[in-house]
């Protein structure tokens, strides 16, 4: 029980890394139908800068004011910095074939992922890099027989919090429902008056943004990372993304909260090696049975 | 049209003008006496990428099924041959067809519940089946996979006792002997009533249907063509290096297969060639430029879209093996 | 109810009996019943939404009913594939045309002619005769088929390049070279012009006349419904509200109120 509690917990925790990057995922497919495979590398370079921000910018800013700040700056700085890469990488490599089709655009996104990695690479170095100690106090709660980092506990509330900002926006505001509209149907949307291009601004902002804070997140959580970990976070994520049904945000964010439980119950009563493959059956299995994920529609194709 | 020579092969090539293949062939014959072993050794895993690019092309090509777990189908071809190589001392040669069918029932077995999945969603159950084979092999299952180290020792092939290949130049030749015979059969496939059916579903998977053809048996039959032929590249590069292990089979290696499709163009041969010499020779050609060399790659896969998003060499339709028609009313009415 | 025009029951090709389509909560089709005689051109006819297109599709296997029964030939045909049910005899086009874009007309007819031949993996591969000779016959039906619907000289074109219309008939060709005992057209006259109306009317009565086939049709386009039906069903909200020659549907009144009821401008 106190197993299974505590791998719950840390189910969440990386399951709402998962959401977090599945999030932006699901926008981009939503609104242009296409998988973006560049966004497991805006996840890592935010990482990055929050790792340069956290080791050299605010080191100094840390040790005065307490650690709260520096990780409140490294996350603002990344998701600023990795939103304006999402738009320069949306402006100079999808925007131009998009009208080419999907295929071509899937080519360029790989592209532009081979791009960014290495772009990592030239910048950061092949090996790996390690977040400071002690950003976070090391402190722990204990709920009766379980027991909880502190870390864990901003971790979580700070993505839920950020989820629900964003579930907000898309589902309660105008410009949410613009964007909504354009992934339902972009050409009756665009009828409507609605400006394809801010929306395009809007989701290429935002998603990439999402993905460099739970990149900060991953460095505080794990204190290792490297250029290639966008791949594999990617891969997850992209899974989260299907599993909850493409193109539909609750259903991303349950998606990836789902797959990270998932995969923190198999590596404790499976075994920790074949855990990655026990998720990519469960999803397997899910699809066999509900072509269009957990919470996709069921979609009859109008003949 | 009893002159039956003239409904083979040749025509078939009428697409193309008929010296690109002849020149083609002659380079690839005469190359190896001019190169060195280094540059043969390019030469011959443009040869392997060539290979998968051909048996991507079935799935994704002809067919349009997303396919981005295609490594998983020629690790399948590659561990089958260097497990029952190392263990069995089967012979090499004697594995190529058993990798194939290896490879090809493997993708029956994981197809068949998956293949009624649209889209994005079959897309994502390829990666899923890429991982898991990887995954697998990694997990060293029954100790047979060697796990991270993957298996030592994969022989040569031997034609006869005394005919070994294990020179660059002679797996040059047999690489790409198997990719010329490849070759013949795709584009027979291509001109008969499979290829137009899988093109027909690629077009249009409901009209396919209506028009009688059956949609489920004909995907499954690219995926298990398309695997078999993985599983042929899988033995061959086997045993060119010894050795195989995990690291070659990742999810980035079916990406690159699904990038030598689309750059050259989908549904075409040259066209895979073309997209495969892109992928082998490029970071080769761009080594001096050392860590930037990616940076331009990536770059050039994106402009490379805007440029031709259809691909370099995509497939030409037209008069290709049809007898000119007005000739043939014509000759009816007589 | 003696019909002068219709055959007796025994020549009944395609019979529907009590077939439900429900779509979500919604009832597109419920328990609708339809005889099909040989020989005729039976129009089916209707407001928008009325169901009809539902009716074609789980006639030709592309939807499978809740209720209900679909026997072709005397044989039951109910949830059958749709490629298995164009093998039985049935073929179908589509309101908004769907052929293969990037294949050349010649390949979109010679695609009809798949299942009437049977060369596997192994004959395509190594081109044997039996291959050969399959080939040639599949491609002198396209040649036949493309002529007779005029477009002889787009052969090699691709189907996305050739005129609306044109492709409207290359359907109807495609359709034909799957050697259909009924063929099954949706709205085949929608965005011709009258001249190309007229013409797929005289087409009509020419196939029919020449082939054993039987035509059963949708059709917006009340001169057509009434220039070339030999019986007309009338649907709306998913049941049959009349049925009968052409001339007692023109004027019969449930079949007014259902159109001006509510759906004017429409017909």
């Amino acid at each position: 029980m106190q197993l299974l509690l505590e791998q719950l917990i840390n189910g969440l925790t990386i399951g709402s890394f998962y959401a977090l990057i599945a999030l932006g995922y699901s926008m981009v497919y939503g609104v242009l139908k296409l998988i973006n495979f560049a966004h497991g590398d805006f996840f890592t370079m935010g990482s990055y800068i929050g790792y340069t921000m956290l080791v050299f910018g605010i080191a100094a800013a840390t040790a005065q004011f307490g650690p709260w700040t520096g990780m409140m700056v490294a996350l603002v700085v990344s998701a600023l910095g990795i939103a304006l890469v999402g738009i320069l990488v949306e402006r100079s490599a999808y925007r131009p074939v998009y009208r080419a089709g999907r295929l071509p655009a899937v080519v360029s996104a790989l592209g532009a992922s081979i791009f960014l990695q290495n772009t990592i690479m030239v910048i950061w170095g092949p090996r790996y890099q390690a977040y400071p100690a002690e950003l976070i106090p090391a402190m722990r709660f204990q709920f009766g027989q379980i027991s909880i980092t502190l870390l864990q506990v901003i971790i979580l509330a700070l993505s839920f919090i950020l989820m629900a900002a964003l579930y907000t926006i898309v589902q309660k505001t105008a410009f949410g429902s613009a964007v909504r509209a354009t992934a339902h149907d972009r050409n009756t949307a665009a009828l409507m008056g609605i400006n394809f291009n801010r929306v395009i601004l809007f989701i290429f902002t935002l998603g990439p943004a999402l993905g460099a804070m739970a990149g900060v997140m991953v460095g505080m959580y794990y204190r290792q990372i490297s250029f290639t970990m966008g791949w594999n976070y990617g891969l997850k994520a992209f899974t989260a993304t299907i599993l909850g049904g493409i193109g539909n945000l609750p259903g991303a964010m349950f998606g990836g909260l789902i797959l990270g439980v998932l995969e923190m119950l198999g590596a404790a009563y499976i075994s920790a090696a074949w855990k990655d493959v026990f998720v990519f059956l469960i999803l397997i299995l899910v699809l066999i049975f509900r072509p269009t994920g957990l919470f996709g529609e069921k979609t009859a194709e109008k003949v | 049209m009893g002159n039956g020579k003239s409904a083979g092969l040749s025509k078939l090539f009428t697409t193309t003008p008929w010296y690109v293949p002849v020149l083609f062939s002659a380079l690839v014959v005469i190359y190896p006496f001019f190169a060195t072993d280094y540059f043969i050794d390019i030469a011959f895993f443009f040869g392997i990428y060539a290979l998968l690019g051909l048996s991507l092309n079935i799935v994704l090509g002809e067919v349009g099924l997303f396919d981005l777990g295609h490594a998983g189908f020629y690790a399948i071809g590659a561990y089958v041959t260097a497990i029952l190589n190392t263990r069995y001392q089967i012979p090499i040669l004697a594995l190529l067809p058993v990798s194939a069918l290896a490879a090809g029932l493997f993708a029956y077995l994981v197809c068949s519940p998956i293949i009624h999945l649209k889209g994005d969603y079959l897309c994502i159950v390829t990666i899923g089946m890429g991982e898991i084979v990887r995954l697998a092999l990694i997990n060293n299952p029954f100790d047979l996979t060697g796990g991270p180290n993957g298996v030592f020792g994969v022989d040569f092939p031997k034609l006869s006792p005394n005919l070994v290949i294990d020179s660059s130049i002679e797996y040059y030749f047999l690489v790409w002997a198997v990719v010329g015979l490849s070759i013949l059969g795709l584009i027979s496939l291509q001109h008969s009533r499979i290829g137009r059916a899988w093109n027909c579903i690629r077009e249009d998977t409901v009209a396919a249907g209506a028009t009688g053809i059956n949609v489920r048996h004909y995907k499954l039959l690219a995926f298990v063509l398309g695997a078999g032929l993985a599983g042929v590249a899988g033995n061959i590069y086997a045993s060119k290096l010894m050795c195989v292990s995990p690291e070659s089979f990742t999810f980035w290696e079916s990406c690159l297969m699904f990038c030598i499709v689309l750059i050259g163009g989908m549904g075409s041969i040259p066209g895979v060639l073309i997209g495969a010499a892109f992928i082998s020779l490029f970071p080769e050609i761009f080594r001096p430029f050392a860590m930037y060399r990616m940076l331009v790659f990536g770059s050039v896969m994106i402009v490379m879209m805007m440029v031709r998003p259809g691909g370099f060499w995509p497939r030409k339709r037209g008069g290709v093996a049809f007898r000119s028609l007005l000739e043939d009313t014509g000759n009816g009415n007589a | 109810m003696a019909m002068p025009r219709r055959l007796a029951d025994n020549d009944v090709v395609l019979k529907t009996t009590g077939i439900t389509k429900i779509f979500g909560g919604l009832r597109a089709v419920s328990d609708f019943d339809l005889s099909v005689h040989k020989g005729e051109i039976l129009s089916l006819i209707g407001p928008n939404g009325a169901g009809k297109t539902t009716v074609f599709n789980v006639v030709t296997g592309i939807y499978s009913p809740e209720h209900g029964d679909v026997v072709f030939l005397g044989k039951k045909i109910t949830g059958r594939k749709p490629h298995s049910i164009v093998s039985s005899g049935i073929a179908r086009t589509f309101q908004n045309i769907r052929l293969f874009p990037d294949m050349t007309c010649l390949e979109n007819i010679m695609a009809g002619q798949h299942c009437r031949a049977r060369s596997g993996i192994f004959s395509s591969v190594f081109r044997t005769p039996a291959m050969r000779r399959e080939e040639e016959r599949i491609r002198t039906v396209a040649e036949q088929r493309i002529a007779q619907v005029e477009l002889a000289p787009f052969a090699h074109e691709l189907a996305k390049n050739i005129a609306y219309g044109s492709q409207r008939m290359l359907e109807i060709a495609r359709a034909l070279a799957t050697e259909p005992r009924l063929l099954v057209l949706d709205e085949p006259s929608s965005g011709l012009n009258p001249k190309e109306t007229q013409d797929l009317m005289s087409f009509l009565k020419r196939l029919i006349a020449s082939e054993d086939l039987t035509i059963l049709l949708i059709e917006h386009d009340m001169n057509v419904v009434m220039g070339i039906s030999d019986w007309v069903v009338v649907m709306d909200e998913g049941k049959k509200i009349a049925e009968g020659i052409p001339d007692a549907i023109y004027n019969n009144p449930d079949v007014i109120e259902a159109y001006l009821g509510r759906d004017e401008g429409e017909a």
